[in-house]
């Protein structure tokens, strides 16, 4: 029999009771993202292409839905139960609570997982995580965005801003250029972003097909179709690295501030919470002091491209 | 703080009956070398007698009694189509016998890492607030470096920490609860000659430092020398195995796995200690890989020690225990990479060569 004299009491931590008497929101959403997640259902899947889909989620707590916010540019953890969890930025427009959109490549484990999901299947997701593009910063200025490939996905979400908040901006417009025209994304919302959203898009893709009508080459070939005024312009910029870097030094080029270029980076993460240290550029936490990082940040960053 | 100095068999007794109340871990050995000395690791104990009060040092650190190589992070319990997820953070208290002042720094400094930021760990600090650590002084090994991390003493973070000064232990008495456990035993205040030996003890400890490192300024220096050739030849050398993270009582990287019950009616998330030597360490969907060369990962590692990262307010976390070094199979050690980046650069002669003053 131990002698209780010496026995060291436990000190409980569970927090599961305090949850729902915590009185701040906020504070309450930061209890839950560290480990809990909000319960969704996957109320819609639109097929974009044989590699990409859209999937719409509403969480199924109506609380939770309301104390679900996030700002343009943010991501999540998406965790598909049983099979894991991936970063995935949030593809719908922040003034919308009914639904969250998430435009998803299958690329390995958990997203093949999602990928075979059908609709009214429940998944989990932690967060909003992550830095965003500072669209207040951005008012009474032209804007500019680029978007490459699945670069399309983080970039929607200020896109819809833009759209909410059309006159806060000047000139806004879009380059969008995929390798071929199979994978351009969202065509069937083309015209509403520039009849509704007055955004002047502009398509491009590598290697053009006998059904293509627009124009082909790079991205950067779009930048001599029309001025530039590099003292009035922000920029944001969402794809591969190898794009964002030609696209961020043409602009710098151009003129623009390093300060008002702003890019998207994409590292492997596993936690989303500055502690696994996977997403790690230089010494900067991709998931905490990014994903959204301005170009200038970037350059001082080591290994960052 | 108190201060009291107890005779060492009844700080036997003491800890015995801590150990027999408690779940404990202490040094035990638990293998010899291929040269005949004693391995030690932290290991499950149960009497006094199961610890190597007098031991060197251990193998692994006691990290892994904070954050288990294997952590359950969440379990989903499936019925249907639908699911529920169970988040526990209950742990049993434990209590730590033993440790160095150089372990219990590296605790320390885990405390920031976890404890601090956006995201305050729960899981860590449940274990945290359940660990009793009682911290023992000793002279360190030709190998050890902890003195210049400045991390050769300590003052917080324990719960009771001994210094051996002959035949009694000065006890430094930082919790309440060991305070009234100890209370049951023979303690004596320190009289002034006990307080002269504990500085004496001090300074001998000081003195006994074989391995010096270089650190001050370290930091920037890494920055300045990110693209030097030296990694790549240390590279070359790393077996990229993982060791050095795994027993290292600082590295804390993890990665999160999920795996279904072998029944399919529920699944387990977990961390995974992991180590950036791995080759997968960066490496994303699509197999692009941002560390591809060993020589990358390597220095990366480094990086970490030595020159911190923005998360831990830029500090090193290195403690100086160099575990790191004696279990690397290729040789690899904080001395020799850090010493061989230095005079890297300071054996250069391009540019002293045309200084005036050198010519
Ligand atoms: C901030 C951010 C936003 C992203 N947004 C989107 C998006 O909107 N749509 C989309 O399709 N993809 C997005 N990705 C990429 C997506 O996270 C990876 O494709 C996904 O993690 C692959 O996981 P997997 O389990 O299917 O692949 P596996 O290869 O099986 O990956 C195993 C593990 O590695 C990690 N991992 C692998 N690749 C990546 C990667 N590229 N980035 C981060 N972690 C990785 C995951 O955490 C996963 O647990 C984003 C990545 C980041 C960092
Ligand atoms: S430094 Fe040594 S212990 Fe660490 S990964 Fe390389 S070979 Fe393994
Ligand atoms: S890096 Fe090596 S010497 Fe430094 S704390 Fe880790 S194991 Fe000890
Ligand atoms: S994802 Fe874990 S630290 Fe950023």
């Amino acid at each position: 029999m131990p002698d209780m004299r010496f026995n060291i009491p436990g000190q409980s931590l569970n927090r599961e009771p305090f949850i729902d008497k915590i009185p701040d929101f906020q504070k309450k959403c930061e209890v839950m993202i560290t480990d809990r997640g909000y319960k969704c259902k996957i109320t819609n899947i639109v097929p974009l292409t044989s590699q990409e889909k859209l999937f719409l989620l509403r969480i199924v707590d109506p609380m939770e839905r309301v104390l679900f916010t996030f700002r343009p540019g943010q991501f999540l953890m998406l965790e598909v139960p049983g099979y894991g969890e991936s970063p995935i930025s949030i593809s719908s427009s922040s003034s919308n609570q009914e639904f969250i959109e998430l435009c998803i490549r299958k690329a390995g484990h958990v997203t093949s997982a999602m990928f075979e999901a059908k609709q009214g299947a429940m998944v989990s997701i932690r967060g909003p995580f992550g830095t965003s593009f500072p669209m207040e910063a951005m008012r009474g200025h032209n804007v500019l965005m680029v978007a490459g490939g699945l670069g399309i996905a983080p970039i929607r979400a200020p896109l819809f801003w833009i759209g909410n908040h059309r006159d806060w901006y000047k000139d806004v417009r879009m380059l969008y250029g995929a390798k071929e025209p199979s994978q351009l994304l969202f065509n069937y919302q083309f015209e509403e972003w520039r009849k509704v959203s007055n955004v002047n898009l502009m398509t491009i893709v590598e290697h053009p097909d006998d059904s293509w009508k627009g124009r082909s080459g790079m991205i950067t070939a779009l930048f001599d179709e029309f001025p530039i005024d590099p003292d009035n312009t922000f920029a944001i910029v969402c794809g591969p690295p190898v794009m964002f870097k030609f696209v961020c030094s043409h602009l710098d080029r151009l003129g623009i501030p390093m300060n008002r270029m702003f890019v998207s980076l994409e590292r492997r993460m596993h936690c989303g919470m500055g502690k696994c240290c996977r997403c790690m550029v230089g010494s900067t936490f991709t998931c905490l002091d990014g994903p959204v990082f301005d170009y200038w940040s970037v350059m001082n960053l080591k290994e960052a491209i | 703080m108190i201060y009291k100095v107890i005779s060492k068999p009844e700080f036997r007794a003491f800890v015995d009956a801590l150990v027999r109340a408690n779940t404990s871990y202490g040094p035990r050995q638990v293998d010899t070398d291929r040269h005949g000395d004693p391995i030690y690791q932290f290991m499950p104990v149960s009497s006094a007698d199961d610890i190597a009060f007098d031991y060197t040092v251990t193998t692994s650190s006691a990290k892994h009694l904070l954050m288990p190589f294997r952590g359950e992070l969440s379990r989903f319990n499936f019925s249907d189509s639908d699911w529920k997820q169970q988040v526990n953070y209950e742990t049993q208290p434990i209590v730590l016998i033993g440790l160095r002042p150089c372990d219990i720094s590296a605790i320390n400094i885990l405390d920031e890492v976890m404890l601090k930021g956006p995201y305050p760990s729960p899981y860590y600090l449940a274990r945290r607030k359940n660990t009793f650590i009682i911290g023992m002084d000793h002279l360190p090994l030709p190998d050890c470096f902890c003195k210049s991390m400045n991390r050769h003493t300590v003052n917080h973070g324990f719960s009771l920490f001994c210094s051996d000064i002959g035949d009694r232990y000065y006890l430094s008495i930082n919790s309440a609860k060991a305070f009234s456990c100890l209370k049951e035993f023979q303690l004596d205040d320190p009289t002034d000659e006990d307080n002269c030996r504990l500085i004496e003890r001090r300074k001998l400890i000081k003195h006994s430092f074989e391995t010096n490192i270089e650190v001050s300024g370290l930091p920037v220096f890494l920055d300045i020398e990110f693209d030097s050739p030296i990694w790549q030849k240390w590279g070359e050398k790393c077996l990229s195995c993982g060791s050095c993270a795994m027993v290292c009582p600082t590295c804390y990287c993890y990665s999160v796995e999920e795996q279904f019950d072998l029944d399919l009616k529920g699944s387990t998330r977990e961390s995974h200690l992991y180590s950036c030597n791995l080759v997968d360490f960066a490496q994303v969907a699509g197999g692009h890989n941002f560390r591809p060369r060993s020589g990358d990962r390597l220095k990366y590692r480094y990086y970490h020690h030595y020159r911190g990262f923005a998360a831990n307010d830029n500090q090193q976390i290195c403690v100086g225990c160099n575990r790191c070094g004696r279990t690397c199979l290729a040789n690899i050690n904080p001395k020799d990479v850090i010493n061989d980046l230095r005079l890297e650069r300071e054996s250069c002669l391009t540019c002293v060569s045309t200084s005036p003053d050198k010519a």
